[in-house]
C-alpha cells in the first residue's frame, strides 16, 4: 500500500512506520472497544498513514465525524476524540459531553490532540466544566507526514500566517521537532544552511535541542548530507503565478488534499455499457495522485504541453500490447498474456483517468481568459510595465472575477516590482474595496503586513537585479524536453530552486549579493559528527538533500526540484519538507480575514 | 485589452518571449482523442470485475477501507454481520494484516530512561515537581531496530518536554516580579508557544496590567504571543488597551474595526461603524472607513424603503422583477447596480455615484443594470454626449466593444447590438464582433468599405437563402462602381 514512500532515495516507509506505532501504543492504552469521534479535517492526513484495518485490529469499533449536539449511539466502552487543538473544536467536544445519556452505559472519553497539546484549549474545556470527564489527554506528534517517496508535510494550514503575520514561532518549533524525529531516524544531519528569518529560529531551536538531549550519541549513520531551511517569504513570487506543469494544474483547477483530488463526474462515466444511463454519478470522483502509479509519476512533473503525447505513445503500447493477444497461439502463450492482463488492466485504467484529466484541463488552459492571465503574469515576471495599473486586472474587478483571482495577481505585480508606486496601490485598493466590500481592507492589511502588497520603499526596484543575476526569466524554454526549471512556468524559474540550486554548485558565495537583498539572514551551521559515522562518498555519488519550505511550497517547484535531482550530472538529490503544500489560490486564502 | 485573436499572435511571433500557447493545437488535441479512443476500444473486451489484484476503490475513489471511507460505514448502525463479513474481506486485500502485530513495547527488563532536560534551572525544576517520574521506555526486545530505537529515544525525549511541565507543576510558587519575568524569558527560550502561553495566562492572572505591559514591551517574542492569545479569546478590550498602551494606533484601530464583522444587526453594526471613524487610520483607510459607515447608512434607509415597497405591489419594477436578496451589507458597486436597476430615474443613483466611483466603473454598472431591463432608452443616452455647439456624439470610456458584449450577454436585439458595432473604431474589432453577434448588415457594410470581395463572397455562405442580406451582397458583388481590392 504505502511501496511507494520506499522507492525514492530515503525510504520514508520508515518514518511511516514509526508513526503507526505510536498510534497503536495509544489506542492499546484505551482497553477494550473503542469509537473514534475524528475532527474532520484529520481523516485526510491520517489516511496516509493507516487504514481502517489497523485501527479496527486495535478494537475500533464505529467511528464518526465530530458535530455539534449529541454522540451516535455506539455500544462501545471507550469514546476517543482525535482533533487538532483549536478552541471551538473544544466546544463541540463538550457539547457532545454534556448530552451524553446518564441513564446509558457508562463510557470512558479520550481525547488526542494532533499534533499538539494545548493549554489553551485545556483550559477551555475546564471552562466548560468537561476536562475531568477525561481519561487520556495525550498528544500524537504527526509532524510530518510522507506523502510521497521524496515529500513530506506537516500540512500545518496556518503556518504561514503564523510565521509572517502573528509572529507566532509554534509551527516553527512544531518543524524543528519534526526534524529531530527525522534526525533520530536517518540520523544526523552534518552541514544545515539557510536563509530566512524563520530558518535561523528553527536552526537554532534544532541545535538547542540537539544539546539538551541528555540520551546517548545517534548512532544511525547520516542519510541526508545536508539540510537546506528556506523562508517562504525569501520567494513570495513562485506560488502566486499559475503553476504549468500537470500536477500543478490540477490543484489549481480543482485542488488536490493529502494527495487526493475530487473531479467533476461526467467525464468518468461508468465503465459498462450495461450501467450506463440507469443514474450517472453526481458525486465527484475521486482519484489518489501519487507515485505508486505508474502513468501519473511519468506525467506529474511535466510541462502540461508535453503530456498530450505521452498519453498518446502510452495507449499506442497498450493497444499494442493487447493485440498480443492475437498473436498468442499456444497454450503457454496464451497463458504468459494472461499473467500480464491484471498489470494491463491497472494501465489502461490509469490511461483512462489521466486522458480524462488531461482534456478538462485543456478545457481551462484554451480559455481565452486563461490566456489573458497568463501573458499578464509572464509580463509582470519578465519585468514589462510593472508600474503601472493593468487593464487586465481593472478588468477582472470591473466583471467581478473571484477576488482571490484578483489579489494574486496584484499581489504578482507587486512583488514583481519590489512594491507598487502608492497611487497605483491607493487605486487598486480602492477599486477592489469598492467592488468586493470594505470589510476587505483587513485582508489587505494582512497581505501588506506579509509583505506581498506593499507599496515601494526608497523608489528602488530590485526584482530586475534578482531576476538576472539568478536567471529567474528565461527566453528559450524547451517544454518537451526541458533543460532547466523553467519549464514548469514556462519561462519562470523558480526563485526558491534557485536558490537551491546554486547553493549545491557553485555555493551561495557567488550569489552574496542578491543573498543581501532578500529578506533575512543567511548562514551555515555544522553538526559535527563521530568519526565513525562520517561519509565517504564514492565518486559520482550523489549528495542528498533535505529541503524544507517554512510557509509551504508549491507542486510546480516540488517538480523543479525533482526535475534537478534526475539531472545525469546534478550531484544532488532533493527530499522535499514543507509546513504545507499549497498553491497561489490556498495562500492567499489562509491570508484573508474571514467573516464570522 | 481589446486585441483580438489575430493580433495576440501577432504580438507574441513579435514579443520577444514566449507565450504558454499550444502549438500545433489541433495535433494535441487528437492526441488526446486518440488516447481516448485507444482506452474505449479496450474497454470492449476486458471483463471488468476481474480486478482482484488492483487497489479495491470505491466509486469516489475512496479505496475501501480508507478511514474517511469507513467513517461512513460504521457510523451507520445497520452494521449486520454480512457487511462485517464483507469488510473483512475487502481489507484483506491491504497489507497490514500481513504485518505483524508488534510485540509489546514496554518491558521490565533494561529499562530505558529517556529525558529532556534544558540546562536552565526553569525546566529541571519543572521536572523534579513533577510528581509522576519521567517516562520510561523499553527498548524492543528481541528485534534490533535500531532505527526505531533510536526514533524512541528522541522521541520520548521529546515527550517529556515542556508539554508536560504545565500540567504536573503549579506556577504559583513563582511569586516575586523577578521570578516571573525568568520563568517568562525561560519560556520564550524554549520557543514553544504553548509554554509561553501558559506563562502568559499566569502572568495575565496575577499581575497588573500596567506591569504586565512595560514588562513585554522589552519582550518583543512573548508581546506578539500574547497578542495572538488575546485575539483567539476575543479579549477585545484587553487587546486595545495593550494596543494603546504600545501606541501602535492602526493596529488599535483596524482590530477595533474587525469587530464589527461579530454585529448582525444591521442598526448596530452602523452605530459601531461610527465610532471607528475617528479612529487613527491612515488617510487612505480613513475614507475608506468613512465610505463604509455611510454606505450602510443609505442601505438602511434603501432597505426599508424598498421592502416596504416590494410588500405593497404598486411598483412596477418590483413586481416585474422580486429582489433576489437584501440590499444590506453590499459592496459599493454592487449597491450602485441595484440603484441603477430599481432607482435609475431618482437621486439615489446620483448620491451613490458621488462616492468616486470612477467613470467606467459607473458606466459598466448602469449599462448592465439598464440592458437588463432592456431600457434601451437609458443605454442610448449614458453614451450620448453633447459638445458646446449643441452637436450630440456618442462616447463609451470603457470602449464600444464592451458595450456590445454586455448588450449581447443581456440579449439585446439585433438593431440595437448593430447600432453600437457600427461605433466600435477598430476595423477588425468590428468585424469580428459583428460576425459574432451575426450583425448582418455592419459586415456588408464593412466589407464593402475594405474593397475585400473574397471575404464578402466567404460572408454570403453564412446568410439565409433568399434573405434581404443575401440580395444585397449579391447587388455589391455585381457593383460594376467598386474596385474590390481582391
Amino acid at each position: 500500500m504505502a511501496a511507494h514512500l520506499s522507492y525514492g532515495r530515503v525510504n520514508l516507509n520508515v518514518l511511516r512506520e514509526a508513526v503507526r506505532r505510536e498510534l497503536r501504543e495509544f489506542l492499546d492504552k484505551c482497553a477494550g472497544s473503542k469509537a473514534i469521534v475524528w475532527d474532520e479535517y484529520l481523516t485526510g492526513p491520517f489516511g496516509l498513514i493507516a487504514q481502517y484495518s489497523l485501527l479496527k485490529e486495535h478494537e475500533v469499533e464505529k467511528m464518526f465525524t465530530l458535530k455539534g449536539s449529541r454522540l451516535p449511539a455506539a455500544d462501545v466502552k471507550n469514546i476517543i476524540f482525535f482533533v487538532r487543538p483549536r478552541l471551538e473544536l473544544m466546544d463541540i467536544i463538550a457539547e457532545n459531553v454534556l448530552s451524553e445519556d446518564r441513564r446509558g452505559p457508562a463510557r470512558d472519553f479520550h481525547i488526542l490532540f494532533v499534533p499538539r497539546r494545548s493549554l489553551l484549549c485545556e483550559q477551555r474545556l475546564k471552562d466548560l466544566g468537561v476536562l475531568g470527564s477525561f481519561i487520556h489527554r495525550e498528544e500524537y506528534s504527526l509532524d510530518l507526514i510522507p506523502f510521497d517517496g521524496d515529500l513530506l508535510s506537516m500540512e500545518s494550514e496556518s503556518a504561514f500566517k503564523e510565521c509572517y503575520l502573528e509572529s507566532d514561532q509554534t509551527s516553527l518549533y512544531h518543524a524543528a521537532k519534526g526534524l529531530m524525529t527525522l534526525q533520530a531516524l536517518y540520523g544526523t544531519i552534518p552541514q544545515i544552511f539557510g536563509k530566512g528569518e524563520c530558518a535561523r529560529q528553527v536552526a537554532n531551536m534544532m541545535i538547542r535541542m540537539k544539546r539538551e538531549f541528555t540520551g546517548s550519541q545517534n548512532s544511525i549513520f547520516p542519510v541526508f548530507d545536508n539540510l537546506l531551511l528556506l523562508d517562504r517569504n525569501v520567494d513570495l513570487l513562485s506560488p502566486l503565478a499559475t503553476q504549468l506543469t500537470y500536477e500543478g494544474l490540477i490543484d489549481e483547477i480543482y485542488g488536490i488534499q493529502n494527495s487526493y483530488v475530487k473531479l467533476p463526474p461526467e467525464k468518468f462515466a461508468p465503465k459498462k455499457q450495461g450501467d450506463g444511463g440507469k443514474d450517472l454519478p453526481t458525486e465527484a470522483k475521486k482519484l489518489q495522485l501519487n507515485s505508486a502509479e505508474e502513468l501519473y509519476a511519468e506525467i506529474r512533473d511535466k510541462n502540461f504541453n508535453a503530456v498530450g503525447s505521452v498519453l498518446s505513445k502510452k495507449a499506442k503500447v497498450i493497444s499494442a500490447a493487447f493485440e498480443e493477444r492475437h498473436n498468442a497461439k499456444t497454450v503457454g502463450e496464451i497463458k504468459q498474456f494472461v499473467s500480464q492482463l491484471p498489470h494491463m488492466q491497472a494501465a489502461r485504467g490509469s490511461l483512462a483517468n489521466h486522458t480524462s484529466i488531461a482534456e478538462l484541463i485543456k478545457d481551462v488552459t484554451t480559455s481565452e481568459d486563461f490566456f489573458d492571465k497568463l501573458t499578464v503574469e509572464q509580463e509582470f515576471m519578465s519585468g514589462i510595465d510593472t508600474d503601472k495599473v493593468n487593464s487586465y486586472i481593472e478588468d477582472c474587478i470591473a466583471q467581478k472575477h473571484p477576488l482571490i483571482k484578483v489579489l494574486r495577481l496584484v499581489c504578482l505585480q507587486s512583488v514583481c516590482n519590489s512594491g507598487l508606486k502608492q497611487k497605483v496601490l491607493d487605486y487598486y485598493k480602492r477599486e477592489i474595496l469598492q467592488t468586493y466590500g470594505y470589510e476587505h481592507i483587513l485582508t489587505l492589511h494582512n497581505l501588506e503586513k506579509a509583505g506581498l502588497l506593499k507599496p515601494q520603499t526608497g523608489g528602488r526596484n530590485n526584482y530586475p537585479t534578482i531576476r538576472k543575476t539568478l536567471r529567474l526569466w528565461m527566453d528559450d524554454v524547451n517544454e518537451q524536453n526541458p533543460t532547466d526549471i523553467s519549464y514548469v512556468y514556462s519561462g519562470y524559474a523558480p526563485l526558491s530552486v534557485r536558490l537551491a540550486q546554486l547553493l549545491s554548485r557553485p555555493g551561495w558565495r557567488s550569489i552574496e549579493e542578491v543573498l543581501r537583498i532578500l529578506p533575512g539572514p543567511h548562514f551555515e551551521e555544522r553538526q559535527p559528527l563521530p568519526t565513525g559515522l562520517q561519509k565517504k562518498r564514492q565518486p559520482g555519488e550523489n549528495r542528498v538533500t533535505l529541503i524544507f519550505f517554512l510557509g509551504g511550497v508549491t507542486f510546480a517547484e516540488i517538480a523543479a526540484l525533482r526535475f534537478l535531482s534526475q539531472l545525469e550530472d546534478g550531484g544532488t538529490e532533493y527530499v522535499i519538507a514543507t509546513t504545507k503544500l499549497i498553491n497561489g489560490a490556498s495562500w492567499i486564502e489562509s491570508l484573508m480575514e474571514k467573516p464570522f | 485589452m481589446n486585441r483580438t485573436k489575430g493580433d495576440e499572435e501577432e504580438y507574441w511571433n513579435s514579443s520577444k518571449f514566449k507565450a504558454f500557447t499550444f502549438d500545433d493545437e489541433d495535433d494535441e488535441l487528437s492526441q488526446l482523442k486518440e488516447s481516448k479512443r485507444a482506452v474505449n476500444s479496450l474497454r470492449d473486451f476486458v471483463d471488468d470485475d476481474d480486478e482482484d489484484d488492483l487497489e479495491r476503490v470505491s466509486w469516489t475513489g475512496e479505496p475501501v477501507g480508507s478511514i474517511s471511507w469507513s467513517i461512513k460505514e460504521t457510523a451507520g448502525n445497520s452494521g449486520s454481520s454480512h457487511e462485517r463479513e464483507q469488510l473483512k474481506n475487502r481489507n484483506s486485500f491491504s497489507t497490514y494484516t500481513q504485518l505483524p502485530k508488534p510485540p509489546s513495547t514496554y518491558s521490565l527488563s533494561s529499562f530505558f530512561r529517556g529525558r529532556w532536560c534544558p540546562s536552565q534551572s526553569l525546566a529541571c525544576s519543572f521536572a523534579a515537581l513533577s510528581d509522576t517520574p519521567a517516562k520510561s521506555y523499553a527498548p524492543e526486545l528481541g528485534r534490533p531496530k535500531g532505527e526505531y530505537r533510536e526514533y524512541r529515544k528522541w522521541s520520548s525525549s521529546l515527550h517529556t518536554s515542556s508539554i508536560f511541565i504545565w500540567q504536573v507543576c503549579s506556577l504559583e510558587r513563582f511569586r516575586s516580579l523577578q521570578d516571573k519575568i525568568q520563568l517568562l524569558e525561560e519560556a520564550v527560550s524554549m520557543h514553544d508557544g504553548n509554554v509561553i502561553t501558559a506563562v502568559l495566562i499566569f502572568l495575565k492572572r496575577t499581575l497588573s496590567k500596567e506591569i504586565l505591559f512595560r514588562e513585554l514591551e522589552v519582550r518583543q517574542v512573548a508581546l506578539r504571543h500574547l497578542i495572538h492569545f488575546l485575539k483567539e479569546i476575543g479579549d477585545q478590550k484587553l487587546l486595545l488597551d495593550l494596543f494603546r498602551f504600545l501606541d501602535r494606533t492602526e493596529e488599535l484601530a483596524l482590530s477595533h474595526y474587525r469587530e464589527h464583522l461579530t454585529i448582525q444587526d444591521p442598526e448596530k453594526r452602523k452605530e459601531f461603524l461610527k465610532t471607528c471613524i475617528g479612529l487613527p487610520f491612515s488617510a487612505e483607510d480613513s475614507a475608506h472607513i468613512q465610505d463604509h459607515y455611510t454606505l450602510l447608512e443609505r442601505q438602511i434607509i434603501i432597505e426599508a424603503n424598498d421592502r416596504h415597497l416590494e410588500l405593497a405591489g404598486q411598483t412596477e419594477v418590483f413586481r416585474k422583477h422580486p429582489r433576489k436578496a437584501s440590499i444590506l451589507n453590499m459592496p459599493l458597486v454592487t449597491t450602485l447596480f441595484y440603484s441603477c436597476f430599481y432607482h435609475y430615474t431618482e437621486a439615489e443613483v446620483r448620491a451613490t455615484r458621488r462616492r468616486k466611483i470612477p467613470d467606467k466603473q459607473y458606466v459598466l454598472t448602469a449599462l448592465a443594470a439598464r440592458a437588463k431591463l432592456r431600457a434601451w432608452h437609458d443605454v442610448d443616452a449614458l453614451f450620448t454626449t453633447k459638445n458646446w455647439l449643441g452637436y450630440t456624439k456618442k462616447r463609451a470610456p470603457i470602449g464600444f466593444h464592451r458595450v456590445v458584449e454586455i448588450l449581447h450577454k443581456n440579449s439585446a436585439p439585433v438593431q440595437i447590438l448593430q447600432e453600437y458595432v457600427n461605433l466600435v473604431e477598430d476595423v477588425d474589432t468590428k468585424l469580428n464582433l459583428a460576425t459574432k453577434f451575426k450583425c448582418h448588415d455592419v459586415v456588408i457594410d464593412t466589407c464593402r468599405d475594405l474593397k475585400d470581395r473574397q471575404q464578402l463572397l466567404a460572408y454570403r455562405s453564412k446568410v439565409d437563402k433568399g434573405s434581404a442580406e443575401e440580395e444585397k451582397i449579391d447587388a455589391l458583388l455585381n457593383s460594376s462602381q467598386i474596385r474590390w481590392k481582391n
